[in-house]
């Protein structure tokens, strides 16, 4: 059988995380009572025309220049005019032959070798509302809110080979993004969406294959899922000798397939005009320069510096820098408590589990850096063992009351004292005669049985150290 | 002599008129006679002035004449309403127009023809037909209306009143139901230079809710109202002057009108714009083609007429065959042809260059002179019904007043004589961008040395 | 002019489609005369030479940013926005299916 290669593009939109719609002062807060957000520009009354959101655009010129693309030096917007009820206009309000910015590069890595995926174009335009289905009923239902909220749509060139080098350019698209503050990424909500198109070759071979559209993706998984997919049911279609249509297929989550679009009736045909209600400007250089020296530290360039400066692993060091929230958090822990691989271990450990179990991000919990450097520096001095520090954390997740005074409150402080843990130990020994037997008789195992029990009683807060020499002592080990 | 009490009318005598003529002229096709007399009360010195109805009034049917529009009461204020209510004047209804402002007669409303008070067989000109019909019959004082190849000069000439399009971005747009966004633009109505330039003085200014409103000083216009023409150099385009399509009696009146000028004081310059035949081509290019997309908002989702049906597309497609006039389904297929795929540059870019070469032609001129003069129109108003089969002659009566919607520059027209019949013929000034202040010295030296503003019609 | 053609009774029936709107064949067969004659004339434009020309978007041709600052404006009471809906529920504007 031949071998394939697999081709694909990806088409991200993201809502820039602006106060209000891209032209005009509604609110762009997600889950409002429907149509409350509205006004007559984003409604598209008759009358009513669309002024650029000024943070709109730097959001989108700042992207792009993270993107490494090249400016427009005169900014247009265009007219695309199709009909459709979630399209007050039935025109939307885009860019067309001159992108904001365009030639851009997002650097990937994937298993063997880092990977340069080139950013075909960048560009602003306004989002559509949102359009619920009664099928009995035979009607929709309209939301405006949403319509005309800021939308930035991220266009890669087909460089990308595998469903998982497409979930790794998301995945350092997004984080980009969020370091930048331009964006939530908030796929849930919507606020990155993602579209794809596919096409498989022969390898060797130089013609692209005929590609289809993916469309409803909702998390990377549904995108490395649906490419995965995809990709084999064109390469199947190929070896069978069948031939690929060109189409917009849905990606089906529940039964995990791409299903075509029912096509639609009219050929696409958009008019694209430039946008009249909107005057065409030009950018100052200088404005360019100023937010190109603006620009925080990108993920690549921190995920670097991590490696060298805190000498944490290539691993550790690129899921610490995937959101600005954690990179942050972990350099401001090290600045009182300075171990950077334990810092990284509870991060990416204990922490990590907390917030996906609570499906937040890190800024947004209680939790505190100067707690975590409290607590490390508890373990680090023995006051607590890394057991009890591990039902401090939600602790500390739930009310934000320091490590130390979670550890006064419940008691939770180690026992260091001989005497009190001799006497524990006395009686653990008195109830377990066996155990202490068989330990006798060389059952090494029988010991950990018996740590076990004094820790029962005292609730884990025994000292693991002094418990163990106490008791070896007191059995008289050899 | 002319009087300077420039508002003879108030609300409550404006009403009386409107219900003696009103049925014969069809000018103003909604008034709230209720809510005109209580506003009358709470501003006893309130000017009178209808709107044309294309521009939206809070809680008020804006319909642009359009069976598709029926009902729509825009629940928010054009700027330019907001500051007519800002300065104390008193809405007098919604003025009448061919059908989304596309037509030089106002016979394509949805309401039927407005008729012209000099002879009510013929028409008013259009589009703004309803508001230049309503002043030159005495029913207001004033009124607004848009101009997007001529709606305002042209019924303002065709019917003997005073008609001013500003300079694109004079005045804003914002809640001016669109036409050509490129090329609309709101102006006065009125029976004399006077109330034109109090009210553009009124209605003018930067807003922050037009991206495409100028951001530059507004003069008191009134203050330009001086007697005096002394010096000013008179451009006389002899592309506006053809042997065949120009009306004998109108190009009389126009010379004639040179004449008087030149007679004040004023230097006449013969002057060329080579591109000015091109200039109906391009317009029909960008007015449809923006137009068609300014109105596919139209379709029975959200406002204005529903024509029921099982699916999206079929509901779309009824309402708007249903909801459209003849001509606006011209317009609309028109513009979707030239925008449609294949056809952008051939048609849509060509004429966005062709724009360019006309501005520069009035720009060129300009060097040499202060405001051009022309005729406002080829011929006098024509009868009802005699061009409504044939589209382009339709659109060649817009000969004259396109070029300087094309151009973005201010145009007046001015009563300056009449046919033989006691029909109107209008005088268009053209000026430099954001030099509406010479517009009208020039119209104002020209109407105080003249009478023909004081002739009114017998009706 | 150059890339055009003349109009015919499918592109007649193809613009309207774009355009949603209905002709019945009498319409198409007027239409398309109507449209023809414009055009013939509309192609007088072939003879501009506009080689060197740039287009006209605006015709006040002062390029300058035209921007509103990022901040909330109220938006309309719900009961304005659909106080002119054809056909609505609670809050919701109902339009008829998409396909069907």
């Amino acid at each position: 059988m031949k071998n394939y290669e697999v081709v694909i593009g990806l088409e991200a939109h993201v809502h820039l995380l602006t106060e209000s719609k891209a032209f005009c002062g509604c609110s762009t807060k997600f889950g409002l009572e429907p149509n409350s957000s509205t006004c007559p520009v984003c409604l598209g009354l008759p009358g009513s025309l669309p002024v650029l959101n000024e943070k709109a655009f730097l959001y989108a010129i700042k992207t792009a220049l993270a993107l490494h693309c090249k400016i427009q030096n005169l900014i247009k917007f265009d007219r695309k005019n199709y009909y459709y009820p979630d399209l007050p206009k039935n025109y939307q309000i885009s860019q067309y032959d001159m992108p904001l910015a365009y030639d851009g590069v997002i650097e990937i890595e994937s298993q063997e070798s880092k990977k340069k995926i080139r950013v075909k174009r960048v560009h602003l335009e306004e989002d559509a509302g949102k359009l619920m289905h009664e099928a009995e009923k035979g009607v929709s239902y309209v939301d405006f809110n949403r319509a005309g909220v800021a939308l930035l749509e991220i266009v890669s060139e087909p460089d990308i080979h595998s469903p998982e080098d497409a979930s790794a350019y998301l995945v350092n698209l997004k984080a980009i993004l969020k370091y930048l503050k331009v964006s939530d990424c908030n796929m849930e909500e919507g606020s990155l969406r993602c579209d794809a198109n596919i096409s498989v070759r022969p390898e060797g071979a130089k013609a692209l294959g005929v590609k289809a559209e993916l469309k409803n993706m909702n998390s990377f998984k549904a995108v490395r899922d649906a490419l995965s997919y995809e990709a084999k049911r064109q390469i199947d279609l190929l070896a069978a000798g069948e031939k690929i249509q060109q189409e917009t297929r849905l990606w089906n989550e529940a039964r995990g397939l791409t299903i075509a679009m029912r096509s639609k009736e009219d050929t696409q045909d958009y008019r694209y005009f430039p946008e009249p209600d909107l005057v065409p400007f030009t950018v100052d250089k200088n404005k360019i320069d100023q937010i190109m020296r603006s620009l925080p530290e990108l993920p690549q360039a921190k995920k670097k510096r991590f490696i060298s400066d805190y000498s944490v692993s290539e691993y550790d060091a690129r899921v610490l820098t995937r959101e600005a929230d954690v990179s942050d958090f972990f350099e401001a822990t090290i600045k009182t408590y300075n171990n950077p691989k334990e810092i990284a271990n509870w991060l990416l450990g204990d922490i990590a589990s907390l917030l996906n179990a609570r499906k937040v991000s890190i800024a947004k919990t209680k939790l505190k850096p100067g707690h975590l450097a409290e607590m490390l520096e508890m373990i680090h001095s023995e006051e607590i063992s890394g057991k009890i520090a591990k039902e401090v954390l939600p602790e500390v997740f739930e009310n934000g009351l320091s490590p130390k005074e979670i550890v006064r409150q419940k008691g939770l402080k180690q026992i260091k004292d001989s005497g009190e843990l001799t006497s524990i130990i006395e009686l653990v020994i008195k109830e377990n005669e066996k155990s202490t037997n068989d330990y006798k008789a060389g059952k090494k195992n029988a010991l950990m049985f018996l740590v076990g029990q004094v820790m029962k009683k005292t609730k884990g807060k025994a000292n693991p150290k002094i418990l163990n020499n106490i008791l070896k002592n007191m059995l008289g080990g050899k | 002599m002319h009087s300077k009490k420039s508002i003879p009318n108030t609300a409550k005598s404006c009403l009386d008129r409107i219900s003696a003529i009103n049925e014969k002229l069809n000018a103003i096709i909604y008034i709230d006679t209720d809510k005109v007399l209580k506003n009358a009360q709470e501003k006893p010195s309130g000017i009178p002035i209808t709107i044309k109805d294309n521009i939206c009034v809070k809680d008020e049917p804006t319909t642009c004449a359009s069976r598709i529009l029926e009902n729509f009461k825009p629940p928010y204020d054009a700027t330019v309403i907001k500051k007519l209510k800002d300065a104390g004047f008193i809405l007098m209804g919604k003025a009448n127009m061919d059908e989304f402002a596309f037509g030089s007669s106002c016979e394509t409303s949805c309401y039927g023809p407005t008729r012209n008070p000099w002879d009510t067989t013929r028409i008013p000109g259009g589009s703004s037909g309803g508001s230049a019909c309503a002043v030159a019959g005495g029913e207001v004082p004033m009124a607004l209306g848009s101009d997007t190849g001529g709606s305002i000069r042209q019924p303002a000439a065709l019917s003997g009143i005073v008609g001013m399009k500003p300079t694109y971005g004079r005045v804003s747009r914002y809640g001016l139901i669109a036409f050509a966004s490129s090329l609309d633009q709101i102006g006065p109505l009125a029976g004399n230079v006077r109330d034109a330039a109090m009210l553009l003085n009124v209605i003018s200014g930067y807003d922050e809710l037009d991206s495409t409103s100028a951001d530059v000083a507004c003069p008191d216009f009134t203050q330009s109202l001086e007697n005096n023409v002394r010096k000013i150099k008179i451009g006389v385009p002899k592309e506006y002057f053809p042997e065949k399509g120009l009306d004998g009696e109108v190009k009389k009146a126009i010379l004639e009108s040179k004449d008087i000028l030149q007679g004040l004081g004023a230097e006449l310059i013969d002057i060329s714009l080579p591109h000015t035949e091109y200039a109906v081509s391009c317009y029909y290019i960008i007015a449809p083609a923006e137009a068609s997309s300014n109105l596919a908002r139209f379709d029975g989702d959200q406002y204005g007429l529903r024509k029921d049906a099982k699916n999206m597309i079929d509901m779309h497609l009824k309402t708007r065959t249903a909801g459209f006039g003849d001509e606006a389904k011209r317009r609309i297929l028109l513009g979707t042809y030239s925008l449609s795929s294949g056809y952008y540059e051939a048609y849509y870019l060509k004429a966005m260059k062709v724009r360019t070469k006309i501005k520069n032609d009035f720009l060129e001129a300009f060097k040499t002179c202060d405001v051009i003069l022309t005729p406002t129109t080829p011929a006098p108003a024509f009868k009802i019904g005699e061009k409504i089969n044939d589209p382009l002659g339709m659109y060649l009566s817009d000969i004259f007043t396109i070029p300087a919607n094309l151009a973005g520059i201010p145009g007046i027209s001015i009563p300056c004589g009449f046919t033989k019949g006691g029909l109107p013929i209008g005088l268009q000034l053209l000026g430099k961008p954001f030099d509406e202040e010479t517009l009208f010295r020039v119209a104002y030296a020209f109407e105080q040395n003249t009478e023909f503003h004081k002739r009114k019609p017998n009706i | 002019m150059a890339n055009t053609k003349a109009i015919d009774k499918k592109t007649v029936e193809h613009v309207a489609r774009l355009a949603r709107v209905n002709l019945s064949a009498q319409e198409i067969g007027i239409y398309k005369k109507q449209l023809a004659d414009i055009l013939e004339y509309i192609n007088k434009l072939g003879k501009v030479d506009v080689k060197n020309t740039l287009p006209t978007s605006h015709p006040i041709g002062k390029m300058k940013n035209v921007f509103r600052k990022d901040n909330m404006k109220k938006s309309l009471p719900v009961e304005d926005v659909l106080r002119n809906a054809p056909n609505k529920k609670d809050s919701l504007f109902i339009v008829p299916k998409i396909i069907g």
